[in-house]
């Protein structure tokens, strides 16, 4: 896959990241570097080898619908910029 | 003119009726003070790690069987990225490639036509925050409760043809889902929620028009004048020669009318990949089989045994196994009053007219089947009439569900018991034959229509409501005799 400058501002945009212009050729020459590097794997042979997307050998790993005690709201809100009547306030987003 | 048709395909979101959130001990109930429902693994905090709930995966099963899908053995969840305040996180926990139910269907029935609604697929995920508009600072307020409660989505594929249509797959996913115990299905409170996928075409092609899908529906009759109002807006630019977008609307129930959202930039690019903090989920034979023991009976199983085993007809069976409220109240009431016909009248009837009378939605109901049942019973034995039962019927449901009504003690305090004491008939009778001499010759002369002015004027006469049919009985009896 072939890194361009526009697919580096969109995924910049998209993690809502504002690069300047020398960062932008960095994330440009790392993350080609980085994509050569895992392009390796498809010199190998993988028909008929399921997808993993896990490198652990686990499992169901499930718990009961048991409730326990949520955050107090404080600490929940400790790091809120901004706050009111309880909520988190942010940047208007809702029509 | 072309004729077109519609072709409607639905995404309903189901918030599951589990105690916790799908990935953390939290409460999911409903409501709560803001942001006092969070924890490190639902407020998105950096090295928190989310574990399944066990009851999700039942009851997403539950709903597989249910409604006839496949179940996947092999299920995992995806990561879908999106910048969003609803979302601490910045992504939402759900599935795309293995969703853990594919296939099905959900049978309708419109206009007396049977119709299969094909399920394409169904998939687990967790609920976004409460964003609220706050005026006075003009900036978005957030709540967090909400976040990572359950969700199942189920997705239809483009089986609908009409508004109608659309209503009774919903009516009948509801009322399944409710069986099931599943959710509560409350449109009020966010725990059903339905986009419509609407394009038209050519009646007759079987091309595909471009689609747009509508969100912000809060009711069923919402929902059907939506797709009725875009059915009407997308015919309209196709006469004009002009093109359907593909975009998101957002209806306005208020104006009728439903309104292009501003398109969320990037909106189709979440970079989905599999969930790296959850394993894999392996679902074999013998979980399968433990959900499916434990499942209750549905709709169609009942429909049979109503008819079956009560007597009722088809048509009744299926009206009152439609909404599950309803259904409940009718079978604790004819199990309390042993007279299923009675109380499947009543309810269809009686309840059903008084709860529209209150704006009410049948989940809303909190009448008590025992105070049903005896004014069913005291009915069907004439010892309430119509207008009595009706009386003592409004009063029960204004009754809260700790205290029922007493349904004797209030028809008694209300003078709504019919006379059924023969002494009292006997003695008002022949005080009112003894009144109009007159009248009781013609009618023994055959004036047939006098009588009902005797059985009038005897009812006058009676100390509480007199039962007008015993009254006339023993009156037709009294003319019959020779000397009265
Ligand atoms: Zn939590």
């Amino acid at each position: 896959m072939k890194v361009t400058r526009e697919l580096v501002d969109s995924v910049a945009h998209l993690a809502r990241l504002d690069l300047d212009a020398a960062e932008r050729e960095a994330a440009l020459r790392d993350l080609t570097r980085i994509l050569d590097y895992v392009d390796a794997l498809s010199a190998l042979d993988t028909d008929g080898v399921q997808p993993m997307s896990h490198a652990l050998r686990l499992q169901n790993v499930l718990r009961a619908d048991e409730p326990a005690p949520s955050m107090a709201a404080q600490d929940v809100l400790q790091n809120a910029p901004e706050r009111k009547d309880g909520c988190f306030l942010a940047p208007r987003a809702v029509e | 003119m072309t004729a077109y048709e519609m072709v409607v395909g639905l995404e309903v979101h189901v918030e599951l009726a589990t105690r916790t959130k799908l990935f953390c001990a939290c409460s999911a109930a409903f409501g709560g003070a803001p942001n006092t429902h969070c924890c490190p693994v639902c407020s998105g905090m950096p090295g928190a790690l989310p574990v399944l709930n066990r009851r999700v995966v039942d009851l997403a099963i539950a709903t597989g069987l249910a409604l006839g899908c496949r179940i996947t053995r092999h299920t995992q969840f995806d990561r879908k990225n999106y910048f969003y305040p609803d979302l601490p996180k910045a992504y939402q926990i759900s599935q795309l490639y293995m969703p853990i139910c594919r296939g099905g269907s959900v049978q309708i029935d419109v206009g007396g036509a049977r119709k299969d609604v094909r399920i394409h697929e169904i998939h687990m995920e967790e609920d976004a925050g409460k964003l609220v508009h706050d005026p006075w600072t003009d900036r978005t307020m957030a709540d967090y409760n909400r976040c990572g409660v359950p969700l199942l989505e189920i997705v239809s594929e483009p089986d609908m043809r009409s508004p109608e249509e659309v209503v009774a797959y919903l009516e009948k996913l509801r009322a399944t889902l409710q069986y099931l115990g599943v959710s509560d299905c409350k449109m009020q409170e966010g725990s059903l929620r339905a986009d419509v996928n609407l394009s038209v075409r050519p009646v007759g092609s079987e091309a595909l028009g471009t689609r747009t899908e509508m969100k912000n529906l809060n009711s069923f009759k919402a929902i059907a004048r939506a797709v009725a109002g875009e059915f009407r807006r997308q015919v309209e630019l196709l006469q004009d020669g002009r093109a359907v977008r593909q975009e998101t609307r957002r209806w306005d129930d208020n104006k009728d009318t439903s309104f292009a959202m501003r398109s969320k930039e990037d909106a189709q690019d979440y970079r989905y990949f599999p969930e790296p903090d959850l394993p894999p989920l392996v679902i074999d034979e013998a979980w399968i089989e433990r959900v499916r023991a434990s499942l209750p009976e549905l709709a169609e199983a009942k429909i049979a045994r109503f008819q079956r085993d009560m007597g009722l007809s088809e048509r009744d069976a299926r009206a009152l196994t439609a909404e599950k409220p309803l259904c409940d109240l009718f079978e604790q009431t004819a199990a309390c009053c042993a007279r299923p016909k009675d109380a499947a009248n009543w309810v269809m009837g009686e309840v059903r007219a008084a709860l529209k009378a209150r704006g009410l939605a049948p989940d809303a109901l909190t009448l008590a089947p025992e105070a049903l049942a005896r004014i069913v019973l005291l009915t069907a034995q004439g010892s309430l009439a119509r207008d009595g039962a009706r009386e003592a019927l409004q009063a029960a449901m204004d009754a809260s569900p700790d205290a029922p009504l007493d349904v004797d003690a209030f028809a008694r305090a209300h003078g709504l018991l019919l006379a059924r004491d023969d002494g009292a008939c006997e003695r008002a009778v022949r005080e009112a034959l003894q009144a109009f001499p007159a009248e009781v010759a013609r009618c023994r002369a055959g004036e047939e229509k006098l009588v009902g002015f005797l059985v009038g004027q005897a009812m006058k006469r009676m100390p509480g409501r007199g039962d007008p049919r015993r009254v006339s009985e023993l009156l037709r009896e009294a003319l019959r005799a020779p000397d009265a």
